[in-house]
């Protein structure tokens, strides 16, 4: 996979197919909560990303996509679950509350958990992953050497999938 | 945050991965778990002094080949759970063979023993602190395991752990029998074993807790 190689493009073009892949992987699951589908998509796209150093090429991609895609659904509904044996849900009048909503929306917003991390994992984040900074510049105007760079951005990627799971 | 801008973020600038990574960090885990249990044994039980002449007794390698074999078992489980949707394989058949030799080995020696013998053939010398010596050498490496599987993506939490403290334990039985001067095949199928099992629960007990991603 040429993603795995640090393709930007390939890496775009698998992440999309990804994208639309496992939405409706999602939607056939989670048929009862079509609400929860986004949020969980884009929890799942940051654990593909995340944990992309996992993945064996001599493996079927499938294999691996699905057993995480499964894992993180179950963890969802466990979650879910205990959530709502603490506080009684309230809108059970409205199944389907939300469902006008743009579906490429998710809920919780990962802008603003992102400006939640640590303030140099955030500010790693913002120069190398959205302002496309190369490592070495983001190297240059932090101070840091670029392996720390590399770190931080890794780091900060995985505190925000810990973020993603505390929030719902 | 649209999900296409959030796709948008994780592929601008991707690093390439590292793919001997991974394999670094295991062979730090091991190594790391291993020495630790080996200067628990050298400094804190001492070697077994009669170990010059025991290496000449095939039991000796019997036992020694036991542990290796299932520590070979138990780390190859671990290096499967560790990652999302590889299979199992030949790891449980792996387990289950020395075992089942073993205690196959332990009955056959225990048919051909005079009766009185047998109970003095399982029970040796040590069977009161075998199996705890093995779980408490096993501490090391089964942290050292937990660690290396926070940094992968297992997603049967519960064998993941139960894999970790297998592996643990039977590199813990390893450096045990540094220092343990029991040899009968009846010893080593109950105590070593026992010895194994206990991190093997332990883990089991502690991956739904540990290893959530």
């Amino acid at each position: 996979m040429l993603g795995l190689a640090g393709d930007e493009v390939a890496y775009r073009a698998y992440l999309r197919e990804m994208t639309a892949h496992l939405r409706s992987f999602l939607r056939r699951r989670l048929r009862g909560l079509p609400e929860d589908v986004e949020d969980l998509l884009q929890e799942l796209l940051l654990a593909l990303h995340n944990q992309r150093h996992t993945y064996d090429p001599a493996q079927p991609l499938t294999a691996w996509v699905h057993a995480i895609a499964r894992y993180k659904i179950v963890d969802h509904l466990r979650r879910r679950s205990r959530s709502e044996a603490l506080n009684e849900p309230f809108d059970d009048g409205e199944p389907f509350a939300g469902a006008d909503h743009d579906a490429a929306e998710a809920r919780y917003d990962v802008a603003t958990l992102l400006r939640e991390l640590p303030d140099r994992q955030r500010q790693l984040i913002e120069y190398v992953k959205i302002g496309g900074a190369s490592v070495a510049e983001a190297a240059r105007l932090t101070g840091m050497s670029e392996s720390a760079v590399k770190v931080g951005i890794h780091r900060g990627l995985r505190k925000l999938a810990t973020r993603m799971r505390g929030v719902r | 945050m649209k999900t296409e801008d959030l796709v948008a973020l994780l592929s601008t600038r991707v690093e390439p991965v590292d793919a001997a990574h991974g394999r670094r960090r295991f062979l730090l885990a091991a190594g790391v778990g291993s020495a630790i249990a080996v200067a628990l044994v050298l400094r804190g039980l001492k070697l077994n002094p009669g170990l010059g002449q025991a290496i000449l007794v095939p039991m000796f390698w019997v036992r020694e080949a036991f542990c290796a074999a299932l520590a070979g078992a138990g780390m190859m489980g671990l290096a499967r759970l560790a990652r999302p949707g590889r299979r199992l394989g030949i790891v449980p058949a792996a387990v289950v063979i020395p075992v089942v030799a073993m205690w196959l080995l332990a009955m056959a020696v225990l048919t051909a023993a005079s009766p009185p013998d047998r109970l003095a053939l399982i029970v040796g010398r040590t069977a009161r602190v075998c199996p705890f010596l093995i779980a408490l050498l096993a501490v090391p490496s089964f942290i050292a395991f937990i660690w290396l599987l926070r940094g992968l993506a297992p997603t049967r939490l519960r064998l993941a752990g139960a894999a970790a403290g297998f592996a643990a334990g039977s590199i813990g039985a390893l450096a045990y029998s540094l220092h343990c001067p029991e040899f009968a095949a009846p010893f080593i199928a109950a105590w070593y074993l026992l010895g194994m099992a206990i991190p093997t629960v332990i883990g089991a007990w502690l991956g739904p807790r540990l290893l959530r991603w």
